[in-house]
């Protein structure tokens, strides 16, 4: 085939690639994701594990050790068949903390250690420098081999020294334009995953064709075609590799299973660029299909090509040179086109996976350190510092696999330089499985145990594959290679598990852990798509957490900014950050962002549970609150009962008395009125007994009058329906007026008054009557009790401080005992003598009451001499008393 | 001579009264006015029949009471005493008292008590 037709066969098949990737991001930005999204897009996208490695190398890989190519299909086929609940924990686990590459997901599970993810990305790096290598040296081999073959002879000899750098520009700019797009909330490529779907295909039918081709074409049939391979298995030139050796089967096995979930790039389509868990479902059985239909002709190819070809064609390039020599030149390019496929869809995934790993974990944490600024002003910076990060990152990766190729010079076998990738990222094996089913798993454990592993495979794999150093002499029956995989692999176990258990986790990774270990199915699932689909739920989300109208102005808002009518704002990324941050005010940090990621992320939630989530939260608060509020109340009524309970008590017992002492007090005059009116109607009695008793009858029953006055006036001054006259009075007069008024108890004792006139001159504000009567009382209770042969009465009369005033009536007496001042100013409270006792003790109760009536106070001072009384008044009378002016 | 009738009571017209009546039966009367010294009046003045007032100053017609009954002079002690109470009902009175009369009372109903607790 002319090199021309080549160069333009090639160039057509990328342009078509670029066209169906840019056609699936349209599709995907206008939210038509529905085949975007089917399960067989995304299985096909898992073939990305087949590279050029296994479409070219496993025909050579056949023709060297036999059988054994079968352990790089049979590793994933295993887990996928096999451990498919794995893989859909992993996926879930991955997709609730919105991690974007394996270093990520290790990091996070482990305290979200950066220097953990930064050393797994550098083994990444490390591994994949050589892949990529490899896949760029199958490309420049297969343009050789067509260049070879075509009639006009020898192409320029600078043409394919070239079409490595053109090759690898060319995917550079392939997944800068389809990688980078834009920074995804979900990390999701669809153009790239639909454009690696169809190269899948393109791969599988390249494969499948020649193999029918060789089968039937070449030899006569299935028959004929087991015959020439048992044949061939006799064959003693290939008799020692064909040899199946258990060590290196179990080895090889273990290590293609670990790279399917372990290499970036297939971390990259199988758990980032995946939707959901639910299409493992399809992939758990289409993908081993995938793998099978790929591995189904390898054996005839060796075979066959062993057969017809000269003895020193390269085995690697079998798959071209077989149909090529059979002069099936359209076979043979597109068997070019499905290596092509094969080799340019890893390096697109592969940089694509790596550059996220290399922003996120070399450049961006590198990048705030150097800035040193506060955190939170970054937000419209970093994402034009990560993008261009990612692009400058695929550049580099891209470049360095040319520049290894270049060097290399592409001496080692294809096989040989995937499995030093393979064994290389299998050493993050143990501390995924580790972190994702132990919750002992700690950073300490993994930073020891992959440390270990990555220095073992550094020693033992990586530096001999490139002729730095080598393994040290092993007896002859070990295989080096199985050797040093189980030695790095079980160390590295070995020191994760021990470090584990005699370290601590730290309270973060606990948490990651317990998330990671424990993370529940979710139950159900909804396919959500992008745009105002998503917009309204996180409308009816903010709603239940604000309210109706606050959440409704807020979006209205953000809306108005972007420049769209109506409520719903396009999920920006900015958009999203200020909501989140609305959110976390009310809901907390780890809510609002679990809930907008879950929102936003379309994660396998739906939006009725999340609202479920926001209604219960709400709900166990407000009846949280009304437990507290409720108890509180009950508290409360409950001491109120028992305070009402306790004053009903004590009231019932004071009623009881008070009834008593009423009863007392009536009946006392009332005998003596019964007894001498009965004396009065028998006959025999002298005049003078007749008015001497007629007399005792009229001073008891106006004691009888007196005391249903005092207690109707207590009465009506306790239940605070005392109608007060509140006039303008003096001072001086009052007391002037009691003083007389007073003069009629004992008039017989003569009582020296001494007053202050000019400070008794004090205009008052009050209900004069009132105020008398508390005076008259006081007064009289002196004349009546003061014991003093010469008794003497002291007032003193001056402004309170309250502008109000203050009267102290005090005498010359012995006073009141101290235990019983505090009595005196109860009901039926009378101390001496009854006898001499014009009232029924209800005398300073009432005067109280009236002090109490006016806003003032009636005080005992003690310590005087003589009994002592205060009287206080305040400026004028409380306004709550029922009042009359005049 | 035999003094019939020991009477404290603090209320003087009530006391003036209860001996106008007594005395026209023929009855001796002494009276005392205070609780304090009650229970002295009642051992120096050995009276057939003590009338005691419930409420006292001082001390009260229950507690003078409680003294007579625990005199160690067993005579003096089983004094026979009519109680007065100006209270309602006060049944406990009824077991140490021999008999009690509530205020007001009639005055026949008085004289006729007296007259049975001396015969």
């Amino acid at each position: 085939m002319p090199f021309e037709t080549l160069v333009a066969g090639c160039l057509a098949y990328v342009a078509l690639m670029f066209a169906v990737a840019f056609a699936a991001d349209r599709a995907a930005e206008r939210g038509r994701v529905r085949w975007l999204d089917h399960p067989l897009v995304y299985t096909l996208s898992l073939s990305v594990y087949c590279s050029a490695w296994t479409f070219y190398g496993a025909v050579g890989y056949a023709t060297r050790s036999g059988l054994e190519f079968a352990t790089i299909y049979l590793g994933p086929t295993i887990v996928c068949t096999g451990a498919w609940w794995g893989l859909r924990r992993l996926v879930r686990v991955a997709r609730m903390h919105h991690v974007t590459s394996i270093a990520d997901l290790i990091s996070a599970r482990f305290g979200k250690s950066n220097p953990l993810a930064a050393l797994i990305t550098l083994i990444a790096v490390i591994a994949a420098t050589p892949y990529i290598a490899l896949q760029l040296k199958s490309v420049r081999l297969s343009f050789e081999v067509f260049a070879t073959e075509t009639p006009q002879g020898a192409a320029p000899g600078g043409a394919f020294g070239g079409i490595g750098l053109w090759v690898a520009a060319g995917l550079a700019l392939f997944t800068i334009l389809f990688g980078t797009r834009n920074l995804a909330a979900d990390e999701r490529h669809h153009g790239v995953v639909t454009a690696i779907a169809l190269e899948a295909v393109v791969k599988l039918l390249a494969f499948l064709a020649l193999g029918v081709f060789v089968v039937w074409g070449l030899a006569e049939g299935p028959a004929d075609m087991l015959d020439r391979i048992a044949r061939a298995g006799r064959d003693p030139e290939l008799a020692e590799g064909w040899l199946l050796r258990p060590d290196r089967w179990t080895a090889l096995i273990l290590v293609s299973a670990a790279a399917l979930v372990t290499l970036p790039r297939m971390f990259q389509v199988m758990v980032v660029e995946a939707a959901d868990e639910e299409r493992l479902h399809v992939a758990g059985w289409a993908f081993p299909a995938y793998l099978f239909a790929m591995s189904l002709f390898v054996l005839p190819i060796t075979v066959m090509g062993r057969e017809l070809l000269p003895a020193d064609a390269n085995p690697d390039l079998f798959v071209l040179t077989l149909p090529a020599a059979a002069g099936q030149n359209l076979l043979a390019f597109l068997v070019f086109l499905g290596g092509f496929s094969a080799a340019t869809s890893m390096v697109v995934v592969c940089a694509i996976a790596l550059a996220t790993m290399i922003s996120n974990h070399w450049i961006v944490p590198g990048w705030l350190a150097l800035r040193r600024r506060p955190a939170g002003e970054e937000t419209e910076d970093l994402r034009g510092l990560v993008l261009n990060a990612r692009r400058l990152a695929i550049i580099a990766v891209v470049g360095a696999g040319w520049v290894y190729h270049e060097a290399s010079g592409g001496g080692a076998a294809l096989a040989s330089m995937g499995l030093v990738a393979f064994t290389g990222m299998a050493q993050v094996l143990p501390t995924m499985l580790g972190g994702l089913l132990w919750r002992g798993a700690n950073r300490r454990g993994a930073y020891a145990g992959f440390g270990t592993g990555f220095a073992l495979w550094l020693a033992l794999i990586f530096l001999p594959s490139i002729g730095i150093g080598a393994l040290p002499p092993l007896p002859e029956r070990v295989d080096p290679l199985a050797f040093s995989i189980f030695l790095s692999l079980s160390l590295n176990t070995l020191v994760f598990i021990g470090v584990s258990i005699f370290g601590f986790p730290d309270p973060v990774e606990r948490l990651q852990g317990l998330s990671f270990v424990s993370a529940v199915e979710p139950i159900r699932h909804s396919r959500m798509t992008r745009g105002e689909d998503r917009a309204e739920p996180l409308l009816a989300m903010a709603r239940r957490v604000w309210g109706a109208d606050p959440a409704l102005r807020f979006f209205q808002a953000e809306a108005a900014q972007q420049g769209k009518s109506g409520y719903l704002p396009d999920l920006t990324p900015n958009f999203l950050t200020r909501l989140e941050r609305r959110l976390a005010g009310s809901i907390g940090a780890a809510t609002a962002h679990a809930m907008i990621d879950r929102v936003a992320g379309g994660v396998a939630l739906t939006v009725s549970d999340l609202l479920q989530v926001a209604d219960e939260a709400q709900r166990a608060k407000e009846e949280a609150q009304r437990l507290e509020s409720a108890t509180t109340e009950l508290a409360r009524t409950a001491t109120q009962l028992r305070e009402a309970n306790d004053k009903l008590t004590a009231l019932s017992v004071q009623k009881d008395a008070f009834l008593g002492q009423i009863s007392h007090e009536l009946r006392t005059p009332m005998t003596s009125v019964r007894a001498f009116s009965e004396i009065l109607m028998t006959p025999d009695l002298s005049d003078e007994e007749r008015a001497r008793f007629a007399k005792i009858i009229h001073d008891e029953a106006g004691r009888l009058t007196r005391l249903l006055d005092d207690l109707l006036d207590l009465s009506v001054l306790e239940s605070g329906r005392a109608q007060l006259t509140v006039t303008a009075a003096n001072l001086h007069d009052l007391i002037g007026r009691a003083l007389s008024a007073a003069s009629a108890t004992r008039p017989e004792r003569s009582f020296t008054v001494e007053r202050d006139m000019p400070s008794e001159h004090l205009p008052v504000i009050t209900d004069a009557d009132r105020l008398l009567q508390v005076l008259i009382n006081v007064i009289s209770n002196s004349r009546k009790y003061c014991d003093s042969d010469r008794p003497v009465l002291r007032i003193r009369a001056r402004r309170s401080e309250q502008g109000g005033a203050q009267i102290d009536i005090i005498d010359n007496g012995s006073g009141i005992d101290a235990s019983r001042q505090s009595l005196i100013f109860e009901k039926f409270a009378r101390l001496n003598d009854p006898a001499r006792a014009g009232g029924a003790g209800l005398g300073l109760a009432i005067c109280r009451e009236i002090m109490a009536v006016l806003g003032g106070d009636i005080t005992y001072l003690p310590g005087q001499g003589g009994a002592a009384f205060r009287i206080e008044l305040p400026r004028r009378p409380p306004a709550g008393a029922a009042q009359t002016h005049s | 001579m035999v003094l019939d009738i020991l009477m404290i009571e603090d209320e003087p017209n009530i006391a003036e009264a209860v001996r106008f009546i007594l005395g026209r039966d023929g009855w001796q009367l002494q009276l005392h006015a205070d609780g304090l010294g009650g229970i002295e009046a009642i051992r120096q003045a050995r009276p057939r029949l003590v009338i005691l007032d419930l409420m006292l100053p001082h001390r009260s017609g229950a507690e003078i009471l409680a003294d007579l009954r625990s005199d160690p002079d067993a005579a003096l002690a089983a004094t026979p005493v009519l109680m007065l109470t100006a209270r309602g009902q006060t049944p406990e009175l009824a077991a140490q008292a021999d008999a009690v009369l509530g205020k007001p009372f009639a005055n026949d109903d008085l004289r006729a008590q007296v007259r049975r607790m001396l015969a």
